[in-house]
């Protein structure tokens, strides 16, 4: 088997056939990490004992008749999503060798799997960024060109599908997180609709648009991955309680008939020309393959980041106050006052951009200002919600760019906050309307770095999403 | 609106210390984007409803009954510091 390139239902079928077993599929990949990682920097932690451990047990399990989509399957994780035993840091110093003590619910439910956890991937600090240069750590780079950065703030899990490093992995998206690094690195990235997964023993950055969901290298593998993630969960009450429909039967469904929305205000000027002709041409092989193409407008579109910057701050700056140095993470030495504990602990223990998200939540929070930022933004929110509910009535999915260019030179865009913060324009709508997304090969730009289509779908909509990915996938994937 | 923040207040509003540099350079970018932001000024929002979630679920409610916690020690293993089964603090009173 090839695990630069194998998929994870390729990967289910031969540990079914019995062609390999899953400490020899385990083996490999943790053999492809340390072949590739020391250039990619995909990795921030990884288990090999572990890993091993319980590939053993998977294919003992095997022998004993259990079987499964995941069972003996390895996948990396984003280092916010707690794995027990193994480190969480959320690429912040302020977790540096914290060990979790618990799963999240996603890790508990591919654990009873018998999926593989091999390691914990790189991000941008606490999940602030787009482009995982946030890391305390390390700067991870695009497969593609290395001196590009992946995306964010999932990088290292992109990078490490498209690099050949894993077979599947977590990601998070409050605000394109998945979806934007899985187009800069060529893979596949599934949004879920808010309250389709579970979001407990996940760090939380904002706690009403954070999702988690699958980075595969095929449309089918995120259909497997998600199948096993969404559902219920009695410690998140923001879970849907309600069934779980099947996503691969969904993928089946055909190009022909589906109606395709484009919303003209993400067609517009000053999004990378090439990227635009790619979007065009998946567009334009869907219509070919017998779908209807129908014109969309969202009106709202233009105030979308603001609203973003606002909530997501505002969520971050309360989420992020746990971290004081009193019961985990780190602790400033000899303060001199209860106040010093907390301020210093924080100074010594965050990033910039994570400094900078925390002031201005905040300051939109404080006294004074509440109404003006925070309030008006959770009402242009509802404003943003209904240009959806709207449009979907005119259309079943919707297709946009991800991020208005292909993936950018490492240290080329960071210094400029507002400037990175317009980059998620085309994701970040969807996490305040709380609907789904897809982020899928749509092409390459000439100097052959991958493209994103990202195809929408409403709250719950995953298997539309999941069918017309998989249209794209069959008539330009790359 | 004014467009002028008091980092230092909200630094310390936000129980976080800044340097010097860290309160100019916010200073400066802070107020960009809160002026890009202000956009949402220009919209008439009378009688709009504010989304306060992702999903509008309201009153999740579960059956209260006795569960099993997890392990205490698995807690205190993280904690910068412990006495026993108690996490260790700086003093916090001031002296009198």
């Amino acid at each position: 088997m090839d695990v630069s390139k194998i998929t994870m239902v390729e990967a289910a079928e031969g540990l079914r056939t019995k062609a390999f077993s899953s400490v020899e599929l385990t083996q490999a990949v943790l053999d492809a990490i340390e072949a590739k990682d020391g250039e990619l920097n995909a990795y921030l932690s990884v288990d090999a004992a572990g890993a091993l451990r319980q590939a053993g047990a998977a294919d003992a399990a095997r022998r004993s008749g259990q079987a499964g989509d995941l069972l003996g399957v390895p996948v990396a994780v984003k280092d916010l999503i707690n794995v027990e035993g193994q480190p969480c840091t959320c690429a912040s110093k302020m977790l540096e060798g914290y060990t979790s003590a618990y799963d999240a619910t996603v890790s508990a439910k591919l654990r009873a799997a018998g999926a593989v956890f091999a390691g914990r991937t790189n991000m941008d600090e606490f999940a602030m960024g787009s482009s995982t240069e946030g890391s305390a750590f390390k700067v991870t780079r695009n497969p593609h060109d290395l001196t590009r950065v992946p995306g964010g703030s999932s990088g290292g899990s992109a990078a490490a599908v498209a690099g050949g490093e894993a077979i599947a992995a977590l990601g998070t998206d409050t605000g394109g997180s998945i979806r934007q690094p899985a187009s800069f690195c060529g893979c596949v990235g599934l949004k879920p609709s808010y309250g389709r997964v579970s979001r407990y023993g996940v760090t939380a950055y904002a706690s009403s648009l954070d999702q988690v969901g699958p980075m595969t290298r095929t449309v089918e593998d995120a259909a497997v991955l998600l199948q096993a993630l969404a559902g219920c969960d009695p410690r998140d009450g923001t879970t849907l309680n309600a069934p779980v429909p099947d996503y691969r039967a969904a993928l089946r469904g055909g190009l022909k008939g589906l109606r395709i929305g484009l919303p003209k205000e993400y067609y517009i000027d000053g999004t990378d020309r090439e990227v635009m002709a790619c979007v065009r041409k998946a567009v334009d092989a869907c219509a070919a393959a017998g779908a209807e193409i129908v014109e969309v407008s969202l009106p709202h579109t233009e105030y979308a980041i603001a609203v973003y910057y606002i909530v997501a701050t505002a969520e971050a700056s309360a989420n992020l106050a746990r971290f004081d140095g009193v019961r985990f993470g780190h602790r400033t030495a000899q303060p001199e006052s209860v106040f010093a504990l907390y301020a210093k602990s924080r100074a010594e223990g965050f990033g910039t951009e994570v400094k900078r998200r925390i002031i201005l939540g905040t300051y939109v929070l404080s006294s004074g200002y509440y109404d003006a930022y925070y309030g008006r933004a959770q009402k242009v929110r509802t404003l943003v919600r209904r240009d959806y509910a709207e449009a979907f009535k005119q259309c079943d999915v919707m297709m946009t760019p991800v991020a208005p260019t292909p993936a950018y030179k490492i240290g080329e865009a960071s210094d400029d906050p507002l400037k990175m913060y317009l980059g998620d324009i085309f994701t970040v709508p969807a996490n305040l309307a709380g609907l789904c997304g897809i982020s899928v090969p749509c092409g390459k730009t000439a100097a052959g770095l991958p493209v994103g289509l990202q195809v929408l779908g409403p709250a719950f909509g995953e298997g539309a999403i999941l069918r017309a990915a998989y249209g794209v996938e069959q008539e330009v994937g790359a | 609106m004014s467009h002028t923040i008091d980092v230092a207040y909200v630094a310390e509003l936000a129980r976080l210390e800044l340097s010097a540099g860290e309160k100019a350079t916010f200073q400066k970018q802070l107020e960009t984007i809160v002026q890009y932001v202000e956009k949402i000024g220009e919209l008439d929002l009378a009688g709009i409803e504010p989304t306060l979630h992702g999903q509008s679920l309201v009153n999740v409610f579960r059956e209260d009954v006795v569960v099993p916690s997890m392990d205490r020690e698995r807690f205190l293993a993280n904690a910068p510091e412990r006495n026993g089964f108690e996490f260790k603090l700086p003093k916090i009173v001031e002296d009198a």
